[in-house]
């Protein structure tokens, strides 16, 4: 298509308007961790760099980090292996009551953390599981097991059917035909799958915040609200703890950034 | 792929079914009746204890009057009339939609026009403007309410524009004003949606073959009518997710509201969200919050199906 210049130019400008708006918040928090945290600072120069370890150890963002590491790396493990199986089943075999069992997943993408929180933590708090890492992990599977099993349906269903057949003729059991064929052949649905459990989890905030009311598995956003609650005067240092929380998932979406755009633009458009 | 290698070992051991798409897939009479099940069963064990279970208890506490500690009365449906007539909780439902708008509606308009002049001239730098629009997506909701904190704080970045360029009599607490929080805390939606939506609108766009528009520019089609004509027509598929996505998350959001106003000035920013929390967690109303939450539920999926239907319609 033959463009005018001007309209190249115009186009430009679009983009870098779009793109300062989207990153200007970005960049004043940025800054901002980096300002004086005080007044005794701020003579010492503008640039503070040290802020990051003081919110680090201030805010008990280590032990915070610590714990949304272990209950990402729970969701994220768990979605993927029941995921798999399931969705194996969904997209590969014919069973009575495939089509009511697969819509009620189905659903689950849909029902928010708000309709099931508030009977979660009663009833667990009932058996003794609040504060527990399973109290807020496995609400979280729950949750990315509905998507998880969908988004492997689609792609079980996209693989050559003579592929399994194939398998299948030389007396390979479904299980493994599943473990040895379908899933290294399908490395890139699971890691894109992976990837985005991984950052949902890591953002969550209701589930941890309702399911250990004495902030013994405290996750890295919720520390940084208590922090926001602690710390009015020091926005430097809350800049520095935001910036923290913000990074494993902002590096890992500049490497992986693919498979975010990607899972996030098919996993919503339906079949 | 054919097996061709494998011929020998298929004359040894013939397909029970021949031939066909169905061959492929384990039937009940091949496999062990229950394999499929047996697949199914501990993604539908979590989903069922930790998902459907709890939705349904939410259903059933919502017919009480509970504080979450001493017995529960019966109340039939009155937590639902409450919150039809109670201020707060209609407040919460209104602001809601007003979330719906700045979330998804505004969004999309912005992302439709946004994604045709960038479709319309193929530019370079798209790849890297993509990536630049899609970060609001995977920032946390609790740091990206901390940066926009700071941004409306009285002395926050946007005030200090303001007075730069002689409007500082609009400079305001921003969060803290009854009549700007609602729309302020709506501008956040706005921009953490609004690269979304451009994103898997230009997707979209890219789809359309570029004879189509170079048959209307023959044709003498300017711009707008190229938008009206061409583009509209078929990114109505892309619309429909778009808004399905972000009125979903509109109406999810919690952290956002938890962060910069806790529902206030008053009830001028509460959601229904945020609504299920306090009053579950923070005042002891636990039916009330099961009601809230379930109608919640239920305006979710009402609007993503009507969004759906209509999208549907409209494409046939």
């Amino acid at each position: 298509m033959r463009i005018s210049k001007v309209e190249r130019l115009g186009n430009y400008a679009i983009l870098i308007f779009f793109s300062f708006v989207v990153l200007a918040p970005i960049f004043t928090i940025i800054s901002t961790a980096f300002s004086p945290a005080s007044a005794a600072d701020a003579r010492e120069g503008s640039f503070h760099p040290e802020n990051f370890v003081t919110a680090w150890q201030e805010g008990r963002f280590g032990q915070y980090m610590a714990t949304s590491v272990l209950v990402s790396l729970i969701v994220v493990v768990l979605t993927v292996i029941l995921s798999l199986l399931s969705g194996y089943a969904f997209g590969t075999m014919t069973f009575r009551g495939q089509s009511v069992l697969f819509y009620l997943f189905l659903v689950g993408i849909m029902i928010p953390a708000e309709a099931i929180v508030v009977p979660l933590f009663f009833d667990l708090r009932t058996l003794g599981l609040t504060d527990t890492v399973w109290a807020v992990a496995l609400p979280q599977v729950a949750q990315s097991v509905a998507f998880g099993t969908y988004w492997m349906r689609t792609y079980f269903r996209g693989v050559n059917p003579s592929m399994i057949e194939a398998a299948r003729m030389d007396g390979a059991s479904p299980r493994r035909i599943l473990w040895s064929i379908l899933v290294p052949m399908g490395r890139p649905a699971v890691t894109t799958m992976m990837v985005l459990v991984f950052m949902w989890t890591w953002n969550e905030f209701l589930i941890p915040l309702v399911m250990s009311p004495t902030g013994e598995f405290r996750t890295a956003p919720l520390g940084l609200a208590l922090f926001q609650g602690q710390y009015t005067q020091g926005t430097a240092l809350l800049a520095a703890g935001a910036v923290l929380v913000a990074l494993p998932v902002v590096v890992l979406y500049f490497i992986l950034q693919r498979h975010f755009i990607r899972g996030m633009l098919e996993g919503a458009v339906r079949e | 792929m054919q097996s061709s290698p494998r011929r020998s070992k298929r004359e040894l051991k013939p397909p029970e079914r021949p031939g066909g798409r169905s061959s492929s897939r384990y039937s009940a009479r091949q496999g062990r009746r229950i394999t499929p099940y047996l697949y199914i069963l501990p993604a539908f064990l979590v989903y069922g204890v930790f998902m459907l279970y709890p939705l349904a208890r939410s259903v059933h506490l919502s017919l009480f009057d509970w504080d979450g500690l001493t017995l529960a009365t019966y109340v039939g449906f009155d937590n639902y009339v409450d919150v039809l007539n109670d201020e707060r909780l209609r407040a919460a439902f209104g602001n809601a939609l007003t979330f719906v708008f700045f979330y998804a509606v505004l969004p999309v308009c912005i992302g439709l026009v946004l994604a045709a002049v960038l479709t319309r001239a193929r530019v370079r730098g798209l790849s890297i403007f993509r990536t630049i629009v899609f970060l609001p997506q995977v920032i946390a909701m609790v740091v990206v309410a901390i940066a926009w904190r700071q941004i409306y704080a009285p002395d926050g970045s946007l005030n200090t524009l303001l007075r730069a360029i002689g409007l500082g009599d609009l400079a305001r607490p921003w969060l803290g004003d009854y009549t700007f929080s609602l729309p302020a805390v709506g501008i956040i939606g706005t921009w953490v949606s609004t690269g979304l939506v451009t994103v898997l609108l230009m997707a979209g766009m890219a789809k359309i073959p570029v004879e189509q528009f170079e048959a209307a520019r023959l044709d003498g089609a300017g711009p707008v009518r190229e938008f009206f004509a061409i583009i509209l027509p078929s990114v109505r598929a892309e619309i429909t997710v778009a808004l399905t996505l972000t009125i979903v998350a509109s109406l999810k959001t919690f952290d956002l509201i938890y962060v910069t106003t806790r529902g206030g000035p008053g009830s001028s920013t509460t959601v229904p969200s945020y609504e299920v929390y306090r009053r579950a967690f923070e005042q002891g109303q636990v039916g009330s919050a099961a009601a809230v939450g379930v109608t919640l539920t239920v305006l979710i999926f009402v609007i993503s199906l009507v969004v759906n239907k209509i999208g549907d319609r409209s494409s046939s």
